[in-house]
């Protein structure tokens, strides 16, 4: 009976959408539309196909809902090499301007092509990572099942849609032009959405836990899901022109947008690539490690410490503009105070594995997950030193806030991701083992090298870039003009694409090492629940 | 009073106190006596329920 419901829903929706299309005012709208239609169109059948049909009732209370889990982790590793191909591209690109060819102008050159990078890794391949990892998580520490049935799928498809029409639309040139908030108002809507359904899927479950206590990793995902819900809708308030089109008018405007969108820009930083991730952290790592975590108690003061400071730190990124000299201050110092709670939970990371470090030799997953704590404190260690007035007045604008925020996101949000995934994988498909630990090792190295190659070029290039733009005469005038910066910078924009290239090359060795697993690797013996009483 | 102003003067003074507070409680509290007894055991929970759920409403049967 359900099912007819359904089926009136989707097809109104296809219907809808495709009168959307036909009264399209703009290219990347009614591309849009044609996917929502064909989405909707797609399901329709998919659901018509199984309606009246016998359903088997089979009580799936005694076992975890993996398949969507699974799901996720296949859509996480694709996402990440289609990110990382377009991040290696856009790093040539820069190097070559020649890339930037005079057939796809206007579609494929850097303008185009540089939000699909950030938005693809952060929220196509960090935000399946999360969504996965976070269903998973919560489902063993509260030793209960996902709460609300399909809707677990729903989430995960409904994120899917909202990453396949915010890239289409930012190619075709949809896009409100506020940094990791590109999207237009209805794919604004289409998350929220989405992220309601994520949030009862993920409180339902921990309502229902079976734990009388809810572990630690819940509640950093928890914030990361409120928080973020929160952060999207204020960042978004915008009124469409017209509802067949995609462009929308922001309601703020001014020092006000700016800053509120530095306030969803920096925390964008904090909850969706810290918190959330440190949920992970606080899972894998004790299971990579088969130790407990080193200090609950630090783990509580450092979940408090950071949701209670790092709200307050994006006007950092607003220094020397029309921002009042309080707020920036304001940012500057919570920055500062940042670095602890940070360190705590780097130390707490890195100390569970005391007693066991000699798992670094034998165990390349473990490996991952220690350099991608050791690059969290790094690049949390950077993060405040660059939030200082004095020394963003030199870093801000150049390619060190490029390489800091790499060295944060391939080394922390990537690392931990991939030994996520590496531990996952054997788990979700039953096989004993991974198909290879040496090409772990070789993802492993080539991942470091690339990161290292990344990083130490962009902090030469960015320190010589503000030197040479703040560089004066004896007179006063500027020596440089801003072309002899971009020349100056080649080499080291030729290191960066190279370092990138490992990466890429490292995690496509690993989807090869992943598939294989599945495909490869022996299943673990199946343990019969029904074993008769002997 | 403008809005601006007035939000302004809550937020330095009543509010900034309550959240200090509320930290600094979070902090005593997770110090509190037999804290660690209860920590050492909610830090095995990833350990507890690998394969399948909880049966219902029992504790766990490998504990």
């Amino acid at each position: 009976m359900v099912n007819y419901f359904k089926l009136i829903a989707l097809g109104l929706i296809a219907l809808f959408a495709l009168i959307a299309a036909n009264y399209a005012r703009d290219l990347a709208y009614l591309v849009n539309a044609v996917t929502v239609a064909l989405a909707a169109i797609a399901l329709f059948i998919w659901t018509l196909r199984r309606t009246d049909e016998p359903v088997p009732n089979v009580d799936l209370s005694g076992e975890y809902m993996d398949g969507v889990v699974r799901a996720g982790v296949i859509a996480t590793a694709l996402w990440g090499v289609v990110g990382f191909l377009v991040g290696v591209t856009i790093a040539f690109q820069l190097a070559f301007p020649q890339l930037n060819f005079e057939w796809a102008q206007g579609f494929l050159n850097f303008g185009k092509l540089r939000p699909l990078h950030t938005s693809a890794v952060i929220f196509a391949f960090g935000g399946n990572a999360l969504i996965a990892t976070s269903f998973y998580v919560v489902q063993r520490t509260s030793a209960a099942r996902l709460w609300g049935g399909n809707l677990a799928w729903f989430v995960f498809w409904g994120f899917q849609l909202v990453i396949v029409l915010a890239a289409t639309g930012y190619i075709l040139g949809a896009t409100q032009s506020k940094e990791y908030a590109e999207p237009e108002w209805y794919v604004d809507w289409w998350l929220t959405i989405v992220w309601v359904a994520y949030f009862a899927v993920f409180v339902g479950t921990i309502v229902k836990r079976k734990e009388p206590h809810i572990y630690v990793a819940n509640w950093f995902y928890l914030s990361f899901i409120i928080t973020v819900a929160m952060l999207h809708i204020v960042n978004n308030l915008s009124i469409p022109v017209s509802i067949f089109g995609s462009k929308s008018v922001q309601v703020f405007s001014g020092v006000q947008d700016a800053m509120t969108q530095w306030w969803y820009g920096h925390n964008a930083v904090g909850f969706f690539l810290t918190a959330g991730f440190l949920g992970m952290m606080y899972y894998f790592v004790p299971k990579q490690a088969e130790r407990p975590v080193f200090s609950y108690k630090l783990s509580i003061i450092h979940f408090w410490a950071l949701i209670f400071i790092y709200i307050w730190a994006g006007p950092h990124h607003l220094h020397y503009t029309a921002l009042p000299d309080w707020a920036s201050t304001l940012g500057m110092v919570f920055s500062i105070v940042l670095w602890m709670p940070s360190w705590g939970g780097m130390i707490n990371g890195l100390m569970t594995l005391s007693g066991a470090w000699d798992k670094l030799r034998t165990d390349p997953i473990i490996r991952m997950m220690v350099i991608s704590v050791g690059f969290y404190g790094m690049s949390t260690f950077e993060g405040p030193m660059m939030s200082i007035r004095a020394v963003n007045s030199l870093s801000h604008y150049t390619d060190w806030t490029i390489g800091h925020v790499h060295s944060g996101a391939l080394g922390w949000n990537g690392m931990i991701t991939f030994g996520a995934l590496y531990f996952l994988v054997p788990r979700l498909w039953n096989r004993e083992r991974l198909y290879s630990l040496s090409l772990v090792s070789w993802h492993f190295w080539l991942a470091t090298i690339g990161i290292i190659l990344y990083a130490a070029s962009m902090w030469v290039t960015g320190i010589m870039e503000g030197l040479m733009w703040r560089e004066v005469d004896a007179n006063g005038f500027l020596v440089n003009s801003f072309a002899d910066t971009v020349a100056a910078k080649f080499p080291m924009y030729v290191v960066r694409g190279l370092g990138g290239v490992l990466y890429l090359g490292g995690a496509i060795i690993m989807c090869y090492n992943l598939w294989m697993t599945v495909r490869r690797s022996p299943a673990v013996e199946a343990t019969n629940q029904m074993v008769p009483a002997e | 009073m403008d809005t601006y102003s007035l939000l302004r003067e809550i937020a330095d003074s009543w509010v900034l106190l309550a959240m200090f507070a509320f930290f600094v409680g979070v902090v005593i509290f997770a110090f509190r006596p037999g804290a660690t007894k209860v920590y050492d055991d909610v830090a095995d929970i990833p350990f507890r329920h690998e394969d399948k759920p909880a049966q219902r409403g029992g504790r766990p049967e490998e504990a």
